[in-house]
């Protein structure tokens, strides 16, 4: 097949998949456009059977890291974790709203670098928003950080965010390593986001309140947090212990997972649900589709479009690219298409586009214009949200963001 | 002469609500139709909602309904409503609504003689900035009288700007 309308095919395929995830049709679940593009290109020949293996082969590992997060998240919301994060928040926010949202602003950015970014979405922000609500007072300031945060503060791991874990497997960093790099541009993307939404939202942060009760002090779950400290001190030392990260993962699933499984608390039929089988494969799809499209010219178009060096403005203008791609085409399939273009700058370049592709969706309505048009086209939901409001936050807080963290991680790599 | 009661609505809101009921008590007839709305603004669900769908190809499970958002406001929404009619210690119609704050009062109003509602912005000194962007919305297209409510201290009148400098001849 000539190469330009191989490209154009998987192009198609590509768009059909991310529509088909956007449509949310039960009918036609994009795992199953995912895989059908991915056979399609492999039996025209687009992409050969070998090259296919070799991109299911390499993501396999992530996949399975993954899910094994996800299972440990869902342990956590069994636990009780994070209805104590809750209690927790509310007793020290003793009242005041702008005590409150740093408190969300803590939690976020933890939960989101150590659950990733979903947790945050899932299963914290409904548990902000019910903390606002016993505190009797606007959850608008608090929900808007939480789901700036769970892009924004998705840098400092790899396992914060389904693009990092992508790269990280690319790139030969340790993970003690990445964090280290990553900290200082994740704690200046947050700076930049408090600025923000502590100005923005100054009048629902300092009205006058009369007191409410505090609630009592509630009891952390143990299990959740022995499971994590030790799974996170497994990756810290995965380097010098020579075992991959992805086996602390698969040990602290089993940990918090097996107990509730022996107590009934859960069902296998839960936690199969919770690993989300669905989008596993629709990840494995989404990556042979990219890889055709990559060997058939894209990777060649993003190598001219990408800079080469290391320099402040090659990481800028890096960053930038990546983050305009990931709103064009959301940030996953941006991951697959300049992740194995930029490895070859080094680890600057890789994680200078993980810096757009994590900060960059903040900028459109819900990470994506392209998800924005669809939605309105297909007539959803979301009618309740400002736009205004929500596109003037993200023009405030991501190319500030972007910047400051591109400007840190730099001096973090030249130090 | 005839005995038409005044139809009075009370917005309150979270921070505020106190202070606008204890108005309200002070100042409205003691014979007035009261109407208390509170009106849960359905933006931070969307926001929610709107970052659920920004999980490209996953599928969550919806929360258990006590634990979904919209359930969470409305009952906060029918507490904080039953507390204010406890605090106004008087009869009391209950209405809650939900969607765009400003709008949702304004139509609400059409069916009242008189609005009392709290200042939502700078309460530190005198000016436009005690009023927020709801508030301003509200009081600019109220379709009856307006009783506008300082919820804390009324500010000096020391603390309005000086004059500009009069004209030099």
């Amino acid at each position: 097949m000539p190469e330009g309308i191989a490209l154009a095919l998987a192009l198609v395929l590509l768009a059909a998949a991310l529509g088909a995830a956007v449509a949310r049709s039960r009918s036609l679940p994009e795992a199953a456009v995912a895989t059908g593009g991915a056979s399609l290109l492999v039996a025209t020949g687009a992409l050969s059977l070998s090259r296919a293996g070799d991109a299911v082969r390499s993501l396999a590992p992530t996949v399975a890291f993954l899910a094994a997060l996800l299972l440990i998240a869902e342990g956590c919301r069994r636990d009780g974790l994070f209805d104590a994060i809750g209690a927790l928040m509310a007793r020290g926010a003793a009242g005041s709203p702008l005590r409150l949202l740093a408190f969300v602003f803590a939690v976020a950015a933890g939960v989101t670098a150590v659950l990733s970014l979903d947790a945050t979405v899932v299963l914290l922000t409904p548990v902000v928003f019910a903390t606002a609500a016993r505190m009797r007072t606007s959850a608008r300031p608090h929900v808007y950080a939480c789901s700036h945060l769970a892009n924004s503060a998705s840098l400092l791991l790899p396992v914060s965010n389904l693009t990092n874990l992508l790269a990280f497997h690319a790139s030969g960093l340790t993970f003690a390593h990445f964090g280290a790099l990553m900290a200082f541009p994740t704690l200046a993307v947050i700076a930049v986001e408090w600025a923000v939404i502590r100005r923005f939202f100054a009048v629902d942060l300092e009205r006058p309140r009369q007191p409410v009760p505090a609630p009592v002090r509630p009891s952390l779950p143990r299990l959740s947090l022995i499971t994590l400290t030790l799974t996170l001190t497994g990756f810290a030392l995965s380097s010098v212990l020579g075992v991959a990260p992805v086996w602390f993962a698969v040990a602290g699933a089993v940990a918090i997972s097996t107990p509730a499984l022996a107590a009934r608390a859960t069902s296998a039929t839960i936690l199969a649900r919770a690993v989300e089988p669905g989008f596993l494969i629709f990840v494995l799809g989404l990556a042979v589709i990219v890889q055709a499209a990559s060997d058939n010219g894209l990777a060649a178009a993003v190598r001219d479009l990408l800079p080469a060096g290391t320099s402040l403005p090659d990481l800028l203008a890096i960053a930038a690219i990546s983050a305009v791609l990931a709103n064009l085409v959301n940030n996953l399939p941006a991951t697959l298409i300049v992740v194995p273009v930029a490895v070859t700058g080094g680890d600057g370049a890789v994680l200078a586009a993980l810096i757009g592709v994590n900060v960059g969706p903040n900028l459109t309505y819900v990470g994506s214009l392209a998800t924005l048009l669809w939605r309105r086209v297909l007539h959803a939901e979301d009618t309740d949200v400002s736009l205004r409001e929500f596109v003037t936050l993200g023009a405030l807080t991501v190319p500030t963001g972007l910047i400051a963290a591109t400007v840190v991680l730099w001096c973090a790599l030249n130090v | 002469m005839s005995e038409l009661r005044v139809r009075a609505l009370v917005w309150i809101v979270e921070d505020t609500w106190e202070s606008t009921v204890a108005e309200a008590s002070a100042y409205l007839p003691p014979d007035a139709e009261v109407t208390i709305l509170h009106v849960a603004d359905s933006e931070p669900e969307g926001v929610a909602r709107a970052a659920r769908h920004g999980l490209l190809g996953r599928h969550p499970p919806p929360p258990p309904p006590r634990q979904a958002l919209h359930a969470i406001s409305e009952q906060a929404a029918r507490q904080l409503l039953d507390d204010a009619r406890a605090r106004l210690g008087r009869a009391a119609r209950l209405s809650a609504r939900r969607g765009r704050v400003e709008r949702e009062v304004v139509a609400a109003a059409e069916a009242a003689d008189i609005l009392v509602l709290a200042r939502d912005g700078d309460r530190a000194q005198l000016g436009p900035r005690s009023l927020g962007p709801a508030v301003r919305f509200v009081v600019d297209h109220a379709p009856c009288r307006v009783l506008l409510v300082w919820p804390d201290a009324t500010p000096s009148i020391a603390t309005m700007p000086p004059p500009p400098d009069p004209p030099t001849r």
